[in-house]
């Protein structure tokens, strides 16, 4: 059912997820995003483009959530004056997105009152300068600037006994770079401030110089912890600009390979978590299955992390009566093996001590920022793109979707355990319905200025592609949306009032992506 | 506490030293314990440098740390300081916002020096290439002495990749 919004036409966009599309005047734009955000929507992505070759400026798109679906509302934003209403009051989430806009882009979010919400750079430290914007058609992928002096300016915290500890960019221990300022008295944490964007590589700017098949092995490589969610969700947006139909065997095996993905995670995050409470034991098991797993993808699929068996069309991998009955043992053995680690777990004194009131996000929270996959449905947001609105082939499979109420550490721990149940559950019942089919289907055309979009549930949060159309089969503009984007703020909250040595924990406990949200 | 020890004396030990589909990480590894020994008198100390990855490298050099492959058990420690390290893990191209902390690091450690590039990015820049924001293979920033291929690399290749720079290091 096509969903209503104020002065808003929406026109259906192809596809496995259901969405629709529309373009508005700014009053309108704003007036939609209020009314989607009043009625408990939410704000999934907000990007912008260059649109000047065609005669109408800039634009900026917003998607957004509702019950029936993702809406992307458009908004033409002149060449001569680009700027557009900010959504940061409505979806604190918009805030780094905007700042990613301008910088890539050149278009500035203002609020009523006519200045800008947070005037500083996200994306951008100085390799290229403030009045060059690298998605901007005209500017060169090849272009290098000197570079220039990086003045970043924190938020300053005062007050009596307060201390600034800088942490990063490169960090002790095998960790993504990133820069963490904390704000202590004593032992406590006052307030975080991140600051992302170190591994900025022009991941958008990329892809405007392949073709639309290519683009796959790149989606496959924004957040390589997630390659499976990323190649089906840039897949699902090209398949739905081509009308292409990949045959039940292939969604199936997609499938597969998704909650494949999710174990692995989820046993690797679950072995951490229990190292970080001095419980090595737990990390020498977990990821003892983790790599048995790692090895049945490689003997199976042929690549331990699955990636670019995915592929537009369809698959580039199947299992055959021996494989699927290899992988079925393998389901049931897990689920023994995680139960008897979930009860060590559950009934040891000392995690239990360290991760319950750890790190708190409250549902409270997590529903103003937007907080999206794990870590909201370890803060009582039930929400799981895989059950609703639900995609193919998901939707034979009435996927649980866990969830649970306190916010922490524990929490968190719990979505994990009983996702990993769930998902080795799915597995078992994927395998058993595998229909007949061809692996891949042929694409059929991509007329120039389609639109499409993939929206896929992956181990973190929801995975989303938006990928248009260029000539000739290039792509012109393709924005993948990492769930990190939302939830790295909300761990700005939920490390308040914590000590300082909790920090490493409610960051594993969260386990966010860096490269997907620096793009 | 039973049920820890029970879940213990079931699985056992399972560190290998061929494993199946790698059957020349044997050889690899006992080369390596064999070289660093004799080079280094004591545990290798590796830093791992994200430049920018995907962070596909990274889940290979955590997997590195799984009981199978006993690192330790290799004379092998990750360090949390530049100073301490005589090797430099480098992972991805090298994003143009990570350069100068890579160049840093790299002139915080002391000689040897040692620098291994991780995967297709480290190698070559990879899918990303070079650009306005990456400045694609690790050695187009700092010396390597050794790049593993691989997309990403497996936990043998790496550890392969190691020690040939410590026997290159030892020979020259
Ligand atoms: S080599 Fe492959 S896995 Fe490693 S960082 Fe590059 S894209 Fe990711």
């Amino acid at each position: 059912m096509t969903p209503t919004l104020p002065n808003i036409v929406l026109a259906p966009v192809s596809g496995a997820v259901p969405a629709w599309r529309a373009e508005a005047d700014a009053a309108h734009w704003r007036a939609a995003c209020e009314h989607v955000a009043q009625a408990g929507g939410r704000l999934a992505a907000l990007w912008a483009s260059d649109e000047r070759a065609r005669g109408t400026g800039y634009r900026v798109c917003a998607l957004l959530v509702v019950h029936e679906g993702l809406v992307c509302l458009e908004l033409r934003v002149p060449q001569d004056a680009p700027v557009y209403p900010d959504l940061a009051a409505l979806f604190p989430a918009a805030g780094r997105m905007q700042r990613a806009a301008f910088d890539l882009v050149g278009v500035r979010a203002l609020r009523p009152e006519g200045d800008v919400p947070d005037p500083r750079p996200w994306l951008r430290h100085g390799a290229w300068p403030e009045d060059a914007f690298p998605l901007r058609r005209d500017f060169e992928a090849a272009g290098t600037f000197p570079t220039e002096l990086d003045r970043y300016r924190f938020v300053k915290v005062e007050g009596e006994g307060v201390h600034e500890i800088p942490v990063g960019p490169v960090h002790a221990g095998t960790i993504e770079p990133g820069h963490f300022r904390f704000s202590i008295v004593g032992e406590k944490l006052l307030r975080l401030e991140e600051r992302l964007g170190y591994k900025h590589k022009g991941i958008e700017k990329r892809f405007t110089a392949l073709s639309l098949e290519d683009g796959a092995r790149l989606a496959g490589r924004i957040s390589g912890d997630s390659t499976v969610a990323y190649a089906w969700a840039y897949a699902m947006a090209l398949e739905g600009i081509t009308g292409a139909q990949p045959s039940a065997r292939a969604l199936g095996l997609r499938a597969l390979l998704l909650e494949r993905e999710r174990v692995a995670n989820h046993l690797g995050d679950l072995g951490y978590l229990g190292n970080d409470c001095a419980l090595a034991f737990g990390f020498a098991q977990f990821w003892r299955m983790k790599e048995d797993l790692l090895r049945a993808n490689q003997a199976l699929f042929g690549h331990r992390y699955l990636m670019d068996r995915i592929v537009p069309g369809g698959v580039r991998c199947d299992v055959d009566a021996a494989g699927a009955k290899r992988l079925v043992g393998e389901a049931l053995r897990l689920k023994d093996e995680l139960r008897a680690m979930r009860s060590i777990y559950y009934n040891h004194a000392g995690l239990q001590d360290r991760c319950i009131t750890t790190g708190r996000l409250t549902p409270r929270n997590a529903a103003r920022l937007g907080v999206v996959g794990l870590a909201a449905r370890a803060s009582g947001h039930a929400m799981d793109a895989r059950a609703h609105p639900g995609f193919a082939p998901y939707d034979r499979f009435s996927p649980k979707v866990a969830s649970h109420r306190n916010g922490d550490v524990a929490a968190r721990i719990v979505v994990r355990f009983e996702e990993a149940f769930e998902s080795l559950r799915l597995q078992r019942v994927i395998l058993e319905q595998l229909a007949d089919g061809p692996r891949q289907v042929p694409l059929g055309a991509a007329p120039e200025g389609a639109f499409g979009l993939g929206w896929v549930e992956g181990w973190r949060g929801e995975v989303i592609v938006a990928l248009e159309a260029g000539a000739d089969g290039r792509t012109r503009r393709c924005h993948p949306h990492d769930p990190s984007w939302q939830n790295w703020p909300a761990l700005e909250h939920a490390v308040i009032g914590n000590i300082v040595p909790d920090f490493p924990l409610i960051n594993k406990s969260f386990n966010l992506s860096y490269s997907g949200q620096d793009l | 506490m039973y049920r820890l020890l029970k879940q213990i004396a079931k699985v056992g030990i399972v560190t290998e030293a061929a494993p199946a589909p790698d059957a020349s990480l044997r050889a690899i590894a006992q080369r390596l314990d064999d070289v660093v020994l004799k080079h280094f008198g004591r545990a290798l100390a590796i830093r791992h440098v994200d430049a920018g990855s995907c962070n596909g490298c990274e889940l290979e050099i955590h997997a590195l740390n799984s009981p199978y492959y006993n690192l330790e058990g290799l004379g092998i420690k990750f360090v949390a300081s530049p100073r301490h390290a005589d090797l430099l893990l480098v992972t991805g191209p090298v994003a143009r916002n990570m350069e100068e902390a890579l160049r840093r690091t790299y002139d915080a450690t002391p000689e040897p020096k040692l620098v291994v590039a991780i995967g297709d990015c480290g190698c070559d820049g990879g899918v990303f290439g070079e650009s306005y924001a990456s400045r694609g293979r690790v050695a187009n920033v700092i010396p390597v002495d050794v790049a593993v291929p691989g997309c990403p690399p497996s936990p043998a290749a790496i550890l392969q990749g190691i020690l040939t720079a410590v026997d290159a290091c030892r020979a020259g």
